[in-house]
């Protein structure tokens, strides 16, 4: 599979690697970037990062392994991230999580994100989204919920197309 | 670093200043500023204090030789500095001694500089708990496998458990199971369970070897050592990852479920792969030659070495070693039809009749007819005395250059272990193979008659099997058969340098002695052996039977070897002037 990376999205990257006094230091925000715009990080595109860095591939790929924000595959068109931090656990966060888990088919119990079969859903725990006075909340992509009842979670996942 | 490695340490450079600290409550003088792992001056520290003090501090992601990265926490000591009033004058307990503030942490002795007045405590009941901490600590996810486990004897694992651990595990929770038998690279194994993640081989990998090629992937407990997925790790110098890996993380596919290390018997040598020298220990058991590790030589190799001449002895114990004193058929020499040229049948013969009768020959060679040609592979020793046939018999002689590519750590592109040794003794000039077609010109016109060689296959630098059919007598040195052995009238079965004692010069001048790991097969004798005979029985002249005898006498003999003597090289060598 050939990795490439479209101009004006090079443009904004190498824009991005001035605003610091080592390249390396870029090194996040241009996953970030890349993240945005093909979904995931691909081992094509850890290299591309690391030879616009002049770094070495295991240099980003450790980067890439460390952070959970960061995908190594292509997630579901739509991405549910439940809230678990405190204020959310207590306010039935869990519930909700398994709310979404059994009706997609999903394991409520698996660890980390997952994906339906038809690749149409991601679920997954996240830490605070800073909406703890309406407990419990979640994102549905770049969308923001509060106070999520399983009446409004199935509203949500019916708002997917 | 290449210059850190390999060059000589350079004469005495400006006094150090000293300070006094107490180590356990005895004072020791250290310099203040110590030699980093790049031989860059910077402030001691309280290991290094203690090192000098003779108190062993455990440590496992210390290495002198590799940045200081302070992350296995098991060189954890206790420390205070003298106390200071609010005059900012010290502080004087009842008895006159400067009152000591103990720091109420401790801290690592690996990274931290000691001050005039310093005492650190290694030995406080505190730091013995700290050390059973962090060593529980590490064992928590370890697989305990050190029955199965090549580290196994030479674990620090194991010697810092005998010292500080427990002999039951408290840890009643599942382990984190990690990646096993990774194929890191085509020389190296990783146990993921077995590692420490002290970082030891991602430093040497990225500051030594300069090439940045492992990292530590994913997270928390699941803290991998990785390559990038897809790039081996293969380089030069991969195999010295696994000598520090002060574990049974890294293994060497060479050596791994071979031979368990205390069986082992280590051997100091010298690496014959290029003019570097490299200081090596050769590990064997019952006449078998298992592994190469490097030995610590700061004027040549520090504690480094390559993959290649790390590997580079299973020749020594090929099948088809030279193992007996051959004679070919005097009579003319057969050219087969195949145009196979200057294959002599041979037959078995002893080292005593075949040395006199070389010698009888050699005495009534007519001088100008012998031409010798020897590897620089030999002793100095070996060269030494050919070099005394040499000047008896008025012969030409030469040596064969190898070269190959050279990096800017350890390899040299000059690929014979002893150039300067045989430029030294006279048996070639600083260029290396300028006579050899004078030998064979000399050999064509028929004014060359025998030919003496030592370790070469003439029949590649020159001078052509039909050529050496030409010979009246050709007699032959050699380990492994080749097609100058199969034309020789005389074939002398010789021993590789873990055969043998004997010393080389590097491409230095550092001349350095290597001794013996295992026998020789069959008849094969050590050429300095076999050479003190003939030489004796051609020139008359009688030497010395022993090495350290052999090596004394040369050293009067040769200038540059002046002053040197067998014991004087010690283990690590003498540099001379070349």
């Amino acid at each position: 599979m050939s990795f490439s990376v479209p101009a004006n999205l090079e443009a904004e990257i190498d824009e991005l690697i001035t605003h610091y006094p080592v390249k390396r230091s870029a090194s996040l925000m241009l996953l970030h970037a890349l993240q945005e715009h093909f979904g995931h990080i691909s081992p094509e595109a850890t290299q591309w990062v690391a030879k616009k860095l002049g770094l070495q591939p295991i240099n980003v790929h450790e980067l890439v392994t460390f952070y959970p924000m960061f995908r190594q595959s292509a997630p579901g068109k739509h991405q549910i991230k439940v809230c678990r931090t405190l204020s959310c656990a207590l306010g039935g966060s869990h519930k909700l999580h398994e709310h979404f888990c059994t009706k997609l088919g999903l394991d409520p119990h698996a660890h980390g994100l997952q994906t339906t079969k038809d690749g149409k859903f991601s679920v997954e725990f996240v830490e605070c989204l800073a909406g703890c006075g309406m407990a419990p909340v979640m994102m549905c992509n770049e969308d923001f919920f509060e106070g999520v009842s399983e009446k409004k979670a199935d509203e949500i996942l019916g708002g997917c197309k | 670093m290449a210059d850190a490695t390999t060059t000589e340490v350079k004469p005495a450079p400006p006094a150090i200043e000293k300070i006094k600290v107490k180590v356990d409550g005895r004072e020791v003088e250290v310099p203040k500023l110590t030699p980093d792992w790049q031989g860059k001056l910077a402030p001691t520290t309280m290991l290094q204090a203690c090192d000098i003090a003779k108190k062993d501090v455990p440590h496992y992601c210390y290495h002198p030789k590799l940045p200081v990265a302070g992350n296995c926490r098991m060189c954890l000591v206790e420390f205070g500095t003298p106390a200071l009033g609010p005059d900012r004058k010290p502080v004087m307990n009842p008895d006159g001694t400067p009152k000591i503030a103990k720091s109420p942490r401790p801290a690592i002795g690996c990274a931290t500089p000691i001050s005039p007045g310093m005492e650190i405590y290694t030995s406080t009941p505190g730091v013995k708990q700290m050390r059973e901490g962090v060593l529980e600590s590490l064992l928590i996810n370890h697989p305990l496998d050190c029955p199965i486990c090549d580290q196994a004897g030479e674990c620090k694992l194991q010697e810092y458990s005998v010292d500080y651990g427990q002999s039951a595990s408290r840890f009643v929770e599942a382990k984190v199971h990690k990646p096993k038998a990774v194929d890191l690279g085509p020389r190296i194994m990783l146990d993921a369970e077995r590692c420490i993640l002290c970082t030891r081989c991602i430093r040497f990998t990225k500051d030594v070897a300069g090439d940045d090629a492992l990292g530590i992937v994913n997270r928390g407990s699941y803290n991998t050592i990785a390559t990038f997925p897809g790039l081996p790790f293969d380089n030069n110098y991969t195999l010295n990852t696994v000598d520090i890996c002060p574990v049974g993380a890294l293994t060497s596919k060479d050596f791994r479920f071979q031979m368990r290390v205390w069986f082992l018997k280590e051997t100091k040598s010298v690496c014959t792969s290029c003019a570097t020298g490299c200081n090596v220990l050769i590990s064997s058991r019952e006449e078998k030659i298992y592994r190469y590790t490097p030995r610590d030589n700061d004027a040549v190799n520090g504690p480094w070495m390559c993959d290649a001449g790390r590997l580079n002895y299973k020749w020594i114990q090929r099948e088809d070693r030279l193992k007996d004193v051959l004679v070919g058929q005097a009579s003319s020499l057969p050219v087969s039809k195949s145009g196979q040229a200057g294959s002599l049948p041979h037959y078995k013969s002893s080292w005593t009749a075949a040395l006199s009768e070389i010698a009888e020959k050699l005495k009534q060679a007519p001088a100008g007819s012998v031409a010798i040609v020897v590897s620089a592979c030999q002793t100095n020793e070996e060269l030494w005395l050919i070099s005394k046939l040499k000047a008896k018999l008025g012969a030409i002689s030469d040596s064969v250059e190898r070269t190959g590519d050279a990096d800017k750590l350890l390899v040299s592109a000059d690929k014979n272990p002893n150039t300067n040794g045989a430029r030294l003794t006279g048996i070639c000039f600083s260029e290396m193979g300028i006579n050899l077609p004078k030998i064979a010109d000399g050999i064509a016109s028929g004014k060359i008659k025998s030919l003496i060689v030592f370790g070469e296959d003439v029949t590649k630098h020159g001078i052509s099997a039909e050529l050496l059919g030409k010979l009246d007598t050709l007699i032959v040195s050699d380990i492994l058969p080749n097609a100058t052995t199969a034309a020789a009238h005389y074939v002398l079965p010789g021993c590789a340098h873990a055969e043998k004692r004997g010393s080389f010069t590097n491409t230095k001048g550092r001349v350095q002695k290597f001794m013996q790991a295992v026998q020789p097969p069959g008849d094969a004798r050590a050429e300095w052996d076999f050479l003190h005979d003939l030489v004796y029985n051609v020139t008359g002249k009688n030497g010395f039977l022993t090495i350290e005898g052999l090596f004394n006498e040369m050293a009067k003999d040769v200038p540059a070897f002046n002053g040197l003597t067998w014991a004087s090289l010690s283990d690590t060598g003498v540099t001379v002037k070349i």
